[in-house]
């Protein structure tokens, strides 16, 4: 099995977290089982606060904001372990969306280093 | 050869490497001995042979290294018809994979799959030699780091993955350039390529209707490729060319194609685009051609394939089948349309219609605007002519050099 990250980007609303339907919330909730039910396997994952709350570094440059400023924002990133890519994508298409998409893409490698 | 090697190796460069290796020893071995009575499989064992020395040693080295455990090659499978047929489909579709770039797919299907040098292949889509080749070992090594599969799509999978395969054969056979001398891969090389590739298609898939279309499609292109440009390569209208040159033969097969592919069910848009065409190929003339039933396939394909280059050709059809007038909101709206904006075919199609309804300074105008669009010499040169018809001056005359 092979390791990759699934990026979401979803297009920002004004109220953040709250907009998002508890439905969303819920299936979100429930994908984990969802992948491994489809023969993959949800390894660790990040949900981020939104980009408002960014700082972007710049050499010696701190600002406000994220690195990269576009329409659909970065939410989330969260690690599953596939087949191939054939598999990875049936299982990236089960995340939920509201406004955007997600991008597939293969790991060098994961590590969680435990505190000394 | 290549098909059945990257099936041990499930890498292509190396697979690649282990045919090259096959071809020197068979040199060597031929020269010495003589041809064998199935040199094809000779080949194919001694590259297979080469792979599976490849992938042990490889195995070995991985097994002193504490690296993940990679599944395991298989064992050589007999070289049978099945498997044969089998793995050409597996690097068909695997070239063709959605996740490589379009153009990416084209170049890998005509390397791997038809066997192109790189060298003829940049100078086909008009890139230089090391360009081309960056973007085969790019899409390779997407492959490799992604792990896109070397499998045949599940059943359920197929037909848009078909679509992709049958989109990019048909891509490779219609936009290679012509080279202008020597022995550089000329566009009608491509086109021939596309029709083994559709043919070989056929033959892995002949239940598949869509690929009959895609045949048919390439076989009228095949029938029409002398008269598209003339002796001076000028371009040459559709309602201009001799059809008595067309190839007969050929347009017969792809009526017979295109029918078998009708009556086989709901037609895909290859095999929609293939009646169109071979409704223009069996038409005696322009003016004799069938437009309304041309018109009413287009509508057909525009509800399959929501194309605003669809839409364009279908409101062309409707200026034939019901006059200038009555296509001229339908492309006004196209003009407007911002997913083709910059696409020259539509101020060209526009002005055409102008000139069509006797309105030459718009036409005039539009004809400027598809000019400002277009690099293509044989396309420039026929829109400066009506450009030129549309401002009086005649088109052998006063020509504007710009």
């Amino acid at each position: 099995m092979a390791q990759y990250a699934v990026m979401i980007f979803e297009r920002e609303t004004p109220g953040g977290v709250a907009d998002i339907p508890p439905e969303v919330l819920e299936a979100h909730g429930a994908l984990p089982d969802r992948i491994a039910e489809a023969g993959g396997r949800t390894v660790a994952g990040l949900a981020l606060e939104p980009t408002a709350t960014a700082t972007a570094i710049r050499g010696d440059l701190i600002t406000d904001g994220p690195f990269i400023e576009s329409k659909e924002a970065l939410a989330g990133v969260f690690v599953i372990e596939a087949r191939d890519l054939d598999h990875a994508i049936e299982l990236a298409r089960m995340t939920p969306i509201v406004d955007g998409g997600v991008e597939v893409r293969p790991l060098l490698g994961f590590e969680i280093v435990e505190a000394g | 050869m290549l098909a059945a090697t990257a099936r041990v190796t499930r890498d292509l460069d190396v697979a690649e490497e282990c045919v090259q290796e096959a071809y020197v020893a068979a040199l060597r071995s031929w020269a010495r001995d003589g041809v064998p009575d199935r040199p094809g499989a000779w080949l194919t064992t001694a590259a297979r042979r080469n792979a599976l020395n490849a992938m042990r040693r490889a195995r070995t080295l991985r097994a002193k290294l504490p690296l993940l455990m990679e599944p395991e090659a298989e064992e050589m499978p007999d070289l049978d018809e099945h498997l044969i047929r089998d793995d050409r489909l597996r690097l068909v579709f695997t070239c063709c994979h959605p996740a490589l770039a379009r153009e990416a797919q084209v170049a890998l299907t005509l390397r791997l799959v038809c066997g192109v040098g790189t060298a003829d292949i940049a100078g086909a889509f008009l890139v230089s030699e090391p360009t081309m080749a960056a973007r085969l070992t790019r899409a390779k090594k997407k492959i490799a780091a992604a792990r896109i599969p070397y499998t045949v799509p599940e059943a359920a999978d197929l037909p848009p993955r078909l679509d992709a395969v049958l989109t990019v054969v048909h891509l490779l056979g219609t936009t290679g350039h012509t080279a202008p001398t020597g022995a550089e891969l000329q566009r009608v090389d491509l086109l021939e390529r596309a029709l083994d590739l559709a043919r070989m298609l056929l033959a892995l898939l002949p239940q598949h209707h869509e690929v009959r279309g895609l045949l048919a499609l390439l076989l009228v292109h095949h029938a029409r490729r002398d008269e598209r440009t003339d002796d001076d390569g000028r371009l040459v209208l559709l309602a201009d060319q001799d059809r008595s040159a067309w190839d007969r033969a050929a347009i017969a097969e792809a009526h017979g194609l295109v029918e078998a592919a009708l009556r086989a069910g709901p037609p895909g848009r290859f095999t929609l685009q293939a009646a169109i065409a071979a409704l223009h190929a069996q038409a005696p003339s322009w003016a004799e051609t069938d437009w309304p039933q041309i018109v009413a396939l287009y509508g057909e394909l525009l509800e399959l394939w929501p194309s605003p280059v669809v839409a364009l050709n279908r409101a062309i059809a409707v200026s034939m089948a019901e006059g200038p007038d009555a296509a001229l909101p339908e492309i006004e709206a196209l003009a407007r349309d911002a997913r083709i904006a910059g696409y020259r075919y539509v101020p060209a199609a526009r002005a055409d219609l102008l000139r069509r309804l006797g309105r030459s300074g718009e036409a005039a105008a539009a004809y400027r605007q598809a000019l400002a669009l277009t690099a293509n010499r044989a396309e420039r040169e026929f829109l400066e002519a009506r450009l030129a018809e549309c401002e009086g001056s005649g088109p052998s005359r006063n020509r504007k050099t710009h």
